[in-house]
C-alpha cells in the first residue's frame, strides 16, 4: 500500500489516473507526477485484476487449465488457448491434423483481426473521435458471429483443445469468412479516410510516445508496439508454429518507434490477416479436426515451453510437469506486462492528452496484465 | 400580413387599451421572462435530441426510439430524472462556489437570449450595441467553468477548469475579429441593422472571400468557445473523466449541461444573424419575383432554419473528429487563426473603405 499523496516534496501535482478511469480500460491505475499539463513521472499499480490465473491452473488438468486462458487477454483468447495447446502437445508428442492447424490459424487471424477493431474504435475513441467505434464494431460484429457459430461464445471464446479444435468448423463457416473479407476490404479505405488521414489524429500521434528499437529490447516489448520501433519480432515468422510456416505472408515493421507507427503497424496488420485468411480459406484439407488422445492427459516429467504471436505481442508459456495430470506449475509470459513498463518511458514530459494516445496504442487489455 | 410582429403588436396594443402603462409594462416582462426560461428548456431539449440523433445517423444507428414516436420524449424522460435525482455534493468542496457556478453558466447563457432577432420584429431586446453585448456576455461563462473547477477540490476539475478558461479567452479573440469584420461592413453593432444591411443578399455572399475567411474562422472559434468536440478539452472525459463538472451530479450537472447546449443555440444564432441575414429571406439583387417568393416563408422560419444548419455542421464536426492537445489548441489560436483573423479584418476594412463590397 502506498500513502495517498496530493504533491510531491518538489511541489508538483500527483494525479490517480484510475483505477476507474475511462481510458484505462479496466482497472489499471497509474500514479501521475504532472507540473501543470505536463507528466514528469508515472508509476503503475497492477493488481486491481488478479485472479491468481496460474496458481489456479495448478489445480486443473491438462484439458480444463487450457478454458482459463480465455480470461487473461479476452481479446485474443483463441490464441491464449492455441498456446497452451501447443505446449501440452509438445509434451505428449502429438501430431495435430492438418486441417485442425488451418482452421486453428484462420480462428487465430480472425481474433487478431477482432482484437485490432476493438482496438481502432478505442484508441479512436480515447482521441476524443467516438464514431470509429461504431464503424470497426460494424465489421467486427461479423468476426463475433462467425466466432458464435463456431464456438458458441461471443467474448470468452474456447475453440483450439490439445490435439486439435473441439469441433468441425459450421458448414457456413467458409462462406461467412468470405463474406467478411469482402465487408472489411471495402471499408479499411474508410478507416483510413475517417482517422489516419485525419490531421489532427497525425498531429495527436506522430512524435508522441517515441520508443527506440533499443528501449524496445531493454523493455521486453513484443508484438506490434516493439514492430513499431523496428524491431522484427514476429514469432509467427522468427519461430513458425502450426502451419504458418507455409503461408506466405510479411511482417510489418515501421521504424519510427511513435505512436503513429504503433498505429500503422496495427492497421497494416489487419490487412496482412485478411491476406492470410484469404490464402486458407479455400484450402482447408479434408481430415479429421482433433487426434486421437487420451482422456486424462499425463504430460511426461519435464519442462515445457511455447512462444506465440498473439494479437498484443509475444504469449508464452511454460508448464512445469511432474507427470501428473494437472500441471506442477504455470507460468505465462503476457506481452501486456512488459508492453506496460515501457509506459513510464514513452510519456515522461509528454502531455496528460499524450497519456491517453499512447496508452491506446500499446493496446493494453489489463487482465492480460495482471492475470 | 400574418406575422408573430403583428400578432405581437395587436396583443400589445390589447393590453395597452385596458391596463395603465406601468401594468401592461409588468406583465409584459413577465411574460417575456416566462418565454425565455420555456425557450430555455425547450431549447435544450431540442438539441439534445437533436445531437442524439445526429451522432446516431453518423454512428449508424438509430438513436433514442423508444419513449414516444421517434423517442422525441426522451429527453424529456432524461431531464425529469435528472430532476428527481439527489443533486450530490461531496463533503471537501466550498460549498457556496460550488452551488453558485452552474447558475453562473445558466445565467449568463440566459443573458444571451435577449438581444436575438427570432423573426422579422421579434426581439426581447433591441439594444443598440447587440453584438457587443453578446461578446461581452458570453465571456462571462468561463467564470462559472473556473469556479466550477475550483470549487469541486477535485484534480481533474481543476485541470479541466483551467484549460477552459485558457481556451475560452483565447479563442474569444478570433471570434471578436471575425465578428468585427462583420461589423466594419455594416458600421452597427445594432443586429436589426446588421439583418436589415443583408436585405439583397447575406453577407457570406456579398463580402467576398474575406466573408468566407471570417465565417470559417467564426465556426471554428465558437466551437472552441462553446468547449465543443474537437475543442472539449474542458471535459476530455477519456483524458480527465468529467472535467469542471466531474464532481457535480443530478440538476447542477443539468444545468451545465443545457447551458452548453443554449450557448451552442446563441453562437449559432449569432453567426447566422451575422454572415446568414438572421431572419432575413433569401434575396438576390433584383430578381423582383424571386425574392418576392422567398418573401412568403415566415421570418421565423428563416432564421430557426440558418441557426439549425451552423448548430447541425458544429455537430458534424464533434462526431467526426478527434480531440486536439491543449498545447496544440492554443497554438491553433496564437499562431494561425488569430494572424489570420487580423489579416482578414485589414482586407475587410480596405473592403468596406473602397466599397467593392456587393
Amino acid at each position: 500500500m502506498r500513502n495517498v499523496v496530493d504533491t510531491t516534496p518538489e511541489g508538483n501535482m500527483v494525479l490517480n489516473v484510475g483505477p476507474q478511469h475511462p481510458s484505462t480500460h479496466g482497472v489499471l491505475h497509474l500514479f501521475i507526477t504532472v507540473n501543470g499539463e505536463t507528466i514528469l513521472n508515472l508509476d503503475p499499480n497492477i493488481g486491481y485484476i488478479h485472479r491468481s490465473i496460474e496458481k489456479m491452473c495448478e489445480s486443473l488438468s491438462y484439458r480444463q487449465f487450457i478454458y482459463s486462458t480465455s480470461r487473461m487477454d479476452y481479446l485474443s483468447a483463441h490464441m491464449n488457448n492455441h498456446g497452451c495447446a501447443l505446449t501440452v502437445e509438445k509434451g505428449l508428442q502429438v501430431e495435430v491434423p492438418e486441417r485442425a492447424e488451418v482452421i486453428r490459424i484462420i480462428i487465430s487471424e480472425l481474433t487478431r483481426l477482432a482484437s485490432h477493431q476493438l482496438w481502432w474504435g478505442s484508441l479512436a475513441m480515447d482521441l476524443g473521435a467516438l464514431s470509429p467505434f461504431f464503424y470497426a464494431f460494424r465489421e467486427r460484429e461479423m468476426i463475433t458471429d462467425i466466432m458464435e457459430e463456431t464456438c458458441g461464445a461471443r467474448l470468452t471464446m474456447n475453440y483450439i483443445v490439445p490435439g486439435g479444435v473441439m469441433a468441425d468448423i459450421h458448414p457456413d463457416f467458409q462462406r461467412k469468412v468470405k463474406e467478411f473479407i469482402v465487408q472489411f476490404k471495402s471499408k479499411i479505405g474508410e478507416y483510413h479516410e475517417l482517422v489516419t488521414d485525419n490531421v489532427i489524429f497525425q498531429n495527436r500521434t506522430k512524435g508522441i510516445g517515441i520508443l527506440s528499437k533499443e528501449d524496445a529490447i531493454s523493455y521486453g516489448c513484443t508484438g506490434p508496439t516493439a514492430r513499431g520501433s523496428g524491431l522484427s519480432c514476429d514469432i509467427r515468422k522468427i519461430y513458425p508454429y502450426s502451419a504458418y510456416k507455409n503461408i506466405q505472408f510479411k511482417e510489418i515493421l515501421e521504424t519510427e518507434g511513435d505512436s503513429f507507427a504503433r498505429y500503422m503497424v496495427r492497421m497494416r496488420e489487419m490487412e496482412e490477416s485478411v491476406h492470410i485468411i484469404e490464402q486458407l480459406i479455400d484450402n482447408i484439407p479434408e481430415g479429421e479436426f482433433q487426434a486421437k488422445t487420451k482422456a486424462v492427459l499425463k504430460l511426461p516429467k519435464g519442462e515445457f515451453y511455447t512462444r506465440l504471436e498473439t494479437a498484443r505481442g509475444e504469449l508464452g508459456v511454460y508448464i512445469v510437469s511432474e507427470g501428473g495430470t494437472t500441471p506442477y506449475r504455470i507460468k505465462f509470459r503476457s506481452p501486456g506486462f512488459s508492453n506496460l513498463s515501457a509506459l513510464n518511458h514513452m510519456v515522461k514530459g509528454h502531455k496528460i492528452g499524450d497519456l491517453v494516445s499512447v496508452m491506446g496504442t500499446l493496446d493494453l487489455v489489463i487482465p492480460d496484465i495482471d492475470r | 400580413m400574418f406575422s408573430i410582429e403583428n400578432i405581437l403588436n395587436s396583443f400589445h396594443e390589447w393590453l395597452s387599451s385596458m391596463l395603465n402603462q406601468n401594468m401592461v409594462m409588468l406583465l409584459e416582462m413577465t411574460l417575456i421572462a416566462f418565454f425565455a426560461i420555456t425557450l430555455f428548456a425547450t431549447l435544450g431539449l431540442v438539441l439534445v435530441y437533436l445531437e442524439r440523433k445526429v451522432s446516431a445517423f453518423i454512428q449508424i444507428r438509430k438513436g433514442p426510439n423508444r419513449v414516444g414516436p421517434f423517442g422525441i420524449f426522451q429527453t424529456t424522460a432524461d431531464t425529469l430524472k435528472l430532476i428527481v435525482k439527489e443533486s450530490f455534493m461531496p463533503n471537501s468542496v466550498d460549498k457556496f462556489l460550488y452551488q453558485l457556478a452552474p447558475f453562473i453558466v445558466m445565467i449568463t447563457a440566459m443573458l444571451l437570449l435577449a438581444p436575438l432577432p427570432f423573426a422579422r420584429g421579434v426581439q426581447i431586446w433591441n439594444i443598440n450595441i447587440g453584438v457587443f453585448y453578446v461578446t461581452a456576455v458570453s465571456s462571462l461563462s468561463v467564470i462559472g467553468i473556473l469556479m466550477a473547477g475550483w470549487a469541486s477540490n477535485n484534480k481533474y476539475s481543476l485541470l479541466g477548469a483551467m484549460r477552459s478558461g485558457a481556451q475560452i479567452v483565447s479563442y474569444e479573440l478570433s471570434a471578436g475579429m471575425a465578428i468585427l469584420s462583420i461589423i466594419v461592413l455594416t458600421g452597427s453593432l445594432n443586429l436589426q441593422d446588421i439583418i436589415a444591411s443583408q436585405e439583397n443578399g447575406w453577407w457570406i455572399f456579398k463580402g467576398h472571400i474575406p466573408a468566407i475567411v471570417a465565417f470559417v474562422i467564426y465556426i471554428i472559434a465558437v466551437t472552441a468557445e462553446t468547449n465543443r468536440a474537437p475543442f472539449d478539452l474542458a471535459e476530455a472525459e477519456s483524458e480527465l473523466t468529467g472535467g469542471f463538472h466531474t464532481e457535480y451530479a443530478g440538476m447542477r450537472f443539468a444545468l451545465f449541461f443545457l447551458a452548453e447546449y443554449i450557448n451552442i443555440f446563441i453562437v449559432c444564432a449569432i453567426g447566422a444573424t451575422l454572415f446568414f441575414g438572421g431572419w432575413m429571406p433569401f434575396h438576390i439583387g433584383n430578381w423582383e419575383a424571386f425574392n418576392h417568393v422567398m418573401d412568403f416563408i415566415p421570418s421565423s422560419i428563416w432564421f430557426f432554419g440558418k441557426t439549425f444548419f451552423l448548430i447541425i455542421l458544429i455537430m458534424w464536426f464533434r462526431w467526426t473528429f478527434p480531440r486536439l492537445r491543449v498545447d496544440q489548441l492554443l497554438n491553433l489560436e496564437w499562431k494561425y487563426l488569430l494572424p489570420i483573423s487580423m489579416l482578414n479584418l485589414l482586407v475587410m476594412t480596405l473592403i468596406a473603405i473602397k466599397g467593392w463590397h456587393f
